[in-house]
């Protein structure tokens, strides 16, 4: 069953309880008939940026959220217990003793020297590093999501010179990741997500693992200055209201909502809206491709002259570039932006082999 | 003399150790040692697990990205970072913001800041004090030792789930400003790029509105309801008067250290002045190359030294002057004088709490400060060599950025957060950090569950993240792993 983000909405609103004032979680009982997946949410090399981000959902409230879908079970941010405590949440996951758990990731994963540079706490007297912790709780999970940037694309902090050695999740363990990308994840794309699979099973997918409800279409297809892009009225600076990409905006290449979805929990507003160019947070090419932030799209270059750190990615950013290219000049050959083009980008701007300034 | 005394009495009496690992509430998870006799903390170290190396990955790139790209050490402060990065960078290239621009920088720093220590106070520090519902996450439970009557435990619970909607609502302020929150995109040099117009203004004062109510009516009362039923924490977690502020929200675009919370750095009851110059990061316990002497940012570099004999911390530890200096809301209220009682986990707390009020009370006077229609930002090229400087004070205490451009690229950035003034490991001459002297003397009730070191450690409003450099060593447990 396909469902639109919409249609979801107002599932997950019904689902919950009718308003009893405010929400007296300490009152309340489980509901019967539904078993609440333990959410295990595992903090890795990370700026907490997620789970903040999805505190921020607002309807369900994040409360509503472990009331009366989830049972949050394991978070370094929000669980009471410390020390051996939280270790002993998840030996009792381990043991099996509790099942059927989502497991979810935010952070990228270090494996450089043992994966030593992240430690989420002692275990047995012993250094247990996030790899490890990964690698023991990912093939008993029910689901493992990857939110956040970090945890699906192993990226900023994997960024050149990757000093930590950060991977993705889905580079660590062998088993489907569901990747939820952006940096930070919007609360919804996080949360619909997770409710989603509790509700409904596995949502569908792209060829990336993300779900096609939220990533389906480029924040360019969705723009809502679109018609600036097209009738070439562009931003020269920031702070502007038209057409970002001139000034760096990563739009075209990048796989989101934003554009319709809005942030934060109330949908108030987006980067764009805020009259800066998308930074393309939720590419697997994030930071690495999409910096410099404020170059337009042509121009991206790995910083500095160094030996590329990762071909794969070079690889699909000339992918990229072709892809904007072509997209260009199918738009000229329909004879649309023939005149805007060179109004817009005044003779500085090569649509195949752009010069890094 | 007591050193000394320690001594001595370490030679008579059994020493324990109790490793805490991980902490859990602080941002990124901790591994403390302490070592207690007869019921005190006698000796603490402290690190933590997590190394990005963010100082490594700027190398290189764009001067330009440094703002977007350093907001991504922290996910609860991030409108630091990329304030002192624009600070920094407009440091370097001379630009400066208009007038709008710089009221709409503060109001977006100042609603971070609102996100940050209601959270900070309801969900990290509140469960050391309050029990929860009888359910995970809320169990298993730190302690035993909760006080409060069932009227007070139920307010207090209840105000812990309120603050879920209004700290949402404080990132929504960042979100009207700056397109986003967590990591806004409207802090940069230059200004600031969302128009003051009258629907968003009165979006942000009504929900403004809203949070300083809670706080007002909830959060403040709060606050002294702990301090009522746990008196003696003005006493626990006290350390001398060394205290570290950076000057917060410039008044004028010009920004010549006239802000509405001034620097200054307290030193046994005197406030003096803050000279950037005399700050140093010490080697000798971090697990960097030790050039032999401590050294000022601009010259300090990022080696690891995975195997140096003697360290125990990622972290280099930064002194003002050779002394180990605390940050936070009660330094800069020490500074300016709205707070001097003490320096203790009570005082820390209240000061943090009011903190928050002041700072909402000045946000909606900024309102009225912006021009409608007059501009917000100023474009400006980054000169291919230079160097630059960006002090600004932050939620959690005194944030510093130094960069230097060559060839129109990152040449080097350096980053002293306020965690690693606060929980910086020993310096060259042996002198704990501030977090590490703040622990000794407090005394352990129970040494299974010594929720004593975790409520010293969460009034100083810890971000583990935000030691950017840290990982902590295998290391053997000799006894008690809590």
């Amino acid at each position: 069953m396909k469902i639109k983000p919409e249609q979801l909405k107002d599932m997950v609103r019904l689902r919950l309880q009718p308003s009893k004032g405010r929400t007296q979680i300490s009152d309340a009982k489980a509901q019967p008939g539904r078993e609440k997946p333990p959410l295990v949410w595992l903090e890795t090399n990370t700026c907490h940026g997620n789970i903040l981000s999805v505190m921020n959902i607002a309807n369900p409230t994040f409360p509503e959220l472990m009331e009366d879908i989830f049972d949050l079970r394991y978070s370094n941010t929000l669980m009471f217990g410390q020390g051996s405590q939280p270790i002993e949440v998840l030996e009792a996951v381990m043991a099996g003793e509790i099942k059927d758990y989502f497991l979810v990731v935010e952070g990228t994963v270090p494996t450089k020297d043992n994966g030593i540079y992240c430690v989420i706490g002692l275990k047995d007297g012993q250094n247990y590093t996030a790899l490890q912790a990964v690698r023991d709780l990912g093939p008993e999970a029910k689901y493992v999501i990857a939110v956040g940037s970090c945890a699906a694309w192993g990226l900023p902090f994997g960024a050149y010179p990757n000093p930590s050695g950060s991977k993705p999740v889905s580079a660590v363990i062998n088993r489907k990741v569901i990747n939820v990308p952006g940096c930070p994840t919007n609360p919804e794309w996080a949360v619909g997500t997770l409710v989603h699979l509790a509700m409904y099973g596995e949502p569908e997918l792209d060829s990336l693992n993300r779900p096609v409800m939220f990533y389906g279409e480029t924040i360019h297809n969705l723009c809502t200055r679109r018609h600036y892009y097209e009738s070439g009225i562009f931003a020269k600076k920031l702070g502007e209201p038209w057409c970002m990409f001139k000034i760096g905006c990563k739009g075209p290449v990048t796989y989101a909502d934003c554009p319709s979805r809005q942030w934060n929990g109330e949908h108030v507003n987006w980067p764009v809206g805020a009259n800066t160019p998308c930074i393309g947070c939720t590419s697997p090419e994030f930071l690495e491709r999409t910096a410099p932030f404020f170059k337009h799209l042509p121009d991206i270059q790995l910083p500095g002259v160094r030996v590329a750190s990762d071909r794969a990615a070079l690889a699909t950013g000339a992918v990229t570039a072709l892809g904007i290219g072509a997209h260009l000049a199918g738009q000229i050959a329909t004879g649309r932006l023939q005149k805007t083009l060179k109004k817009g980008f005044s003779g500085s701007f090569r649509i195949k082999k752009g010069k890094p300034k | 003399m007591m050193s000394l005394a320690r001594r001595e009495v370490s030679a008579l009496m059994a020493r324990s150790k109790i490793t805490i690992s991980p902490t859990t509430r602080s941002l990124g998870p901790a591994n403390l040692e302490v070592w207690v006799e007869q019921g005190r903390v006698v000796d603490a170290r402290c690190a933590t697990g997590v190394f990005r190396g963010f100082e490594l990955i700027l190398k290189d790139r764009d001067p330009l990205d440094a703002p977007y790209i350093t907001q991504r050490i922290c996910g609860i402060c991030p409108a630091a970072h990329s304030t002192a990065a624009s600070l920094a960078l407009e440091n370097l290239t001379g630009v400066r913001p208009p007038w709008n621009g710089n009221v709409l920088r503060n109001l977006l720093l100042a609603g971070n800041t609102l996100q940050n220590h209601l959270r900070h106070f309801y969900f990290h520090v509140i469960p050391d004090y309050v029990p929860g519902p009888e359910k995970p996450p809320f169990v298993p439970r730190p302690t035993k030792d909760y006080r409060m009557d069932k009227a007070a435990n139920k307010r207090l619970l209840n105000h812990y789930f309120d603050a879920f909607t209004y700290s949402r609502m404080a990132y929504e302020l960042d979100a009207l400003l700056g397109g986003k929150g967590p990591h806004p995109h409207s802090i940069l040099p230059g200004g600031s790029t969302v128009p003051p117009t009258a629907p968003v203004l009165m979006d942000i004062q009504a929900r403004l509105n809203r949070i300083k109510r809670f706080i007002d009516e909830s959060m403040v009362p709060d606050v002294h309801t702990l301090a009522q039923f746990y008196p003696e924490y003005y006493q626990i977690g006290s350390r001398s008067v060394r205290l570290l502020a950076f000057s917060m929200f410039p008044k004028t675009p010009e920004d010549r250290e006239d802000r509405y919370f001034p620097a200054g750095v307290v030193l046994d009851g005197k406030t003096l002045p803050p000279d950037p110059k005399k700050i140093r990061e010490h080697f000798r316990f971090a697990y960097f190359k030790d050039p032999g002497k401590p050294e000022h940012p601009t010259a300090a570099s990022t080696k690891p030294r995975p195997n140096k004999e003697g360290a125990y911390s990622w972290s280099k530890a930064p002194r003002y002057d050779g002394m180990g200096l605390e940050g936070g809301s009660l330094a800069r209220l020490w500074v300016t004088g709205d707070y001097r009682k003490g320096v203790s986990v009570m005082d820390r707390l209240v000061a943090r709490v009011m903190d928050t009020r002041i700072i909402a009370g000045m946000m909606i006077e900024w309102l009225d400060q912006l021009k409608l229609g007059e501009p917000i930002f100023n474009h400006f090229e980054v000169p291919s060599e230079g160097e630059g400087l960006g002090l600004t004070g932050a939620m959690r205490g005194p944030l510093g950025h130094w960069i230097k451009v060559e060839g129109g690229r990152i040449a080097s950035y350096q980053i002293i957060t306020p965690s690693a003034w606060n929980f910086s490991p020993r310096d060259d001459r042996g002198n704990p950090g501030p977090f590490e002297e703040a622990l000794i003397g407090t005394p352990i009730e129970d040494e299974l569950l010594p929720v004593e070191i975790g409520r010293v450690m969460r009034s100083f409003d810890p971000c583990m993240a935000c030691v950017t450099h840290v990982y902590t060593p295998s290391r053997l447990v000799q006894r008690f792993v809590i």
